[in-house]
């Protein structure tokens, strides 16, 4: 298993109850689109706090690079926070027009992001951090969310 | 130097708007010029008028489009960084769409003097484009197949627009060249070499990415663009040879392939996890079906060379290809790119996230619903005149109303990007 596989299994974790907290409110289901938003809501945060807890202070002291790659991807878990805000109160007020342009928002922000972790930042880490133990402590981090 | 991942790489806002924006009305005149000529224009793909609405959809209305999004797409999916964007656009769009007047006109008027005029601005145009997008391409440090497929699509754009402009070079010094075989290998360049091969790179990032399906499979991406180039490869050589019948044959496989592409898209499509149906995806759904029929007749085709036998069978793949497949796709994509653009660039103006409106309230869903379903329209009815003369007139204006629809939605896309732009700075200078 290479240091980030089980982030990059979880970007699909977080694609699929996105989908499904898309769905339910796009349909006027507030109650299991409430459900289905807390749970994608806990787990994107889990992401986040894995990468910027572990794996950023990891790559940033093997490599030197404090103001790169992992300095950009904190700012766009900001603005994604900032989003889910939105959403939360959108969810609040019933507002499905709302919801759905901010969860499409968030979709392409996330992936755009996913795709430049898994296609540049994550293979760096791994070369960086290879033989170390920081993807099961990721892993486990993760399993417990 | 190591990647920054950061959208500042991505050219201003300008850039891809100013290449998107023109576009459809080239696909407006095309629709016009069919309107006013009438459906005999379509008894062949020879026919002064079929020559000149064929290049008005692919130097004009595709080569702006897909121009405009590789100069967004290279920077934010593949990492690369296009040297000096506003410069070179500046410099490239007004070539291109020069060369695509003069181009159309000269086919159109049958005047060799406007072909030969269109050849230098074209070359220049394609020329710095290329140079700076291989640049980028050859330079990031991303991997995968979405950057290979592209790196093989813009040469694919480079050995078209030779042929394309070796043809008018024999056409206008009449030049003793086999010209039916070269337009063939020029046209499965321009198809399948470039446009298709595009389609594909962009596919593999944003078919999973829209509609959250599963990948393309690894086996599919890493062979289908290198088997596409090297059939292609083959095919331009068979062409040439004393024996038409390889080259003929090979179009069965060719087109097959092709087909399993559309095949492929449609398997992922269907099995999405994101059930949202959007003009994004129902474009690409139309485009990949498009494909599909495409596919089966070319291989009949291929198979039984009696079918091609009657003109008109060109025209028909033509019609299916052009505004079937590439409009449709290049339309989809134009809906999902320009409201995330406006997006990404108003909150970079520094306001709250709450503060920047989202992707949905930059085009009006019903009007992108009903612009999407007037083409729809024009794709059935487009092919349906190839073969129904009388047809080509109500074809032709559906087809040129819906493209001044699509430039319509795209304006309303960027007066939203300045108003909200404008409430943004004007409540920065309130605080």
């Amino acid at each position: 298993m290479s240091t980030t596989q089980p982030l990059f299994q979880h970007h699909k974790h977080c694609d699929e109850i996105f989908a499904d907290a898309e769905e339910a409110c796009s349909n006027g289901d507030w109650a299991a689109g409430a459900g289905a938003f807390a749970s994608f809501a806990g787990q994107l945060e889990a992401h986040f706090l894995s990468e910027e807890e572990v794996l950023f202070p990891a790559f940033e002291s093997a490599t030197g690079m404090t103001s790169g790659p992992t300095e950009v991807m904190r700012g766009e878990h900001r603005q994604m926070r900032d989003l889910l805000a939105q959403m939360k109160q959108a969810l609040a007020d019933r507002d499905s027009d709302g919801f759905g342009g901010t969860a499409e928002t968030l979709l392409i922000m996330m992936q755009q992001h996913n795709m430049k972790e898994e296609n540049i930042l994550y293979p760096m880490c791994d070369s960086a951090l290879g033989g170390t133990d920081i993807g099961n402590s990721i892993a486990q981090r993760l399993a417990a969310s | 130097m190591h990647p920054n991942l950061s959208f500042e790489q991505a050219p201003p806002i300008s850039v891809p708007y100013r290449f998107f924006l023109v576009a459809p009305w080239f696909g407006v005149i095309a629709g016009l010029l069919l309107a006013w000529s009438g459906g005999e224009v379509l008894a062949s793909r020879w026919t002064p008028e079929s020559l000149a609405l064929v290049h008005l959809i692919a130097v004009g209305f595709m080569l702006q489009a897909m121009s405009g999004a590789l100069f967004q797409f290279i920077p934010v999916a593949v990492g690369g960084n296009v040297w000096r964007p506003l410069w070179i656009s500046n410099v490239v769009q007004p070539l291109l769409i020069l060369g695509a007047l003069l181009l159309v006109a000269g086919f159109y008027l049958s005047a060799p003097v406007l072909l030969a005029a269109a050849v230098p601005a074209l070359l220049l145009g394609v020329g710095i484009f290329v140079s700076v997008v291989l640049l980028a391409l050859w330079r990031t440090p991303a991997t995968g197949m979405t950057l290979w497929t592209m790196r093989i699509a813009v040469v694919g754009l480079v050995v078209t627009v030779l042929l394309g402009s070796l043809l008018v070079e024999a056409m206008s010094r009449g030049l003793a060249l086999p010209i039916i075989e070269l337009t063939n290998v020029h046209l499965a360049w321009g198809l399948g070499g470039w446009a298709l091969m595009l389609v594909a790179a962009v596919s593999y990032f944003v078919v999973p990415m829209f509609q959250l399906t599963n990948p393309y499979p690894l086996w599919f991406a890493r062979w289908f663009g290198p088997l596409l180039l090297a059939m292609l490869l083959l095919w331009s050589v068979l062409w040439f040879c004393d024996d038409l019948r390889p080259a003929q044959l090979i179009g069965a496989p060719l087109a097959l392939l092709c087909g399993a592409f559309a095949t492929m898209t449609l398997r992922l499509q269907y099995t999405r996890r994101r059930k949202i149906n959007d003009a994004t995806s129902l474009n690409f759904r139309v485009a990949m079906i498009a494909l599909l029929v495409f596919a089966i007749s070319g291989a009949a085709m291929a198979i039984d060379p009696g079918l091609a036998d009657d003109p008109r069978a060109a025209v028909w793949l033509g019609m299916l290809a052009f505004p079937g497949v590439f409009v449709s796709t290049i339309s989809g994509m134009m809906y999902k790119i320009t409201p995330f653009l406006n997006w990404l660039h108003l909150q970079r103006l520094g306001a709250p996230i709450s503060a920047v409106p989202n992707m949905k309230k930059m085009i009006p869903g019903d009007s992108m619903t009903a612009q999407f379903r007037l083409h729809v329209l024009a794709v059935l009815l487009l092919p349906a005149a190839v073969w129904l003369p009388s047809l080509a007139e109500v074809a032709g204006l559906v087809f040129s109303v819906s493209c001044a629809w699509l430039a319509w939605n795209l304006t309303l896309a960027m007066n939203s990007y300045r108003r909200f732009r404008d409430q943004i700075r004007a409540s920065a200078l309130r605080c």
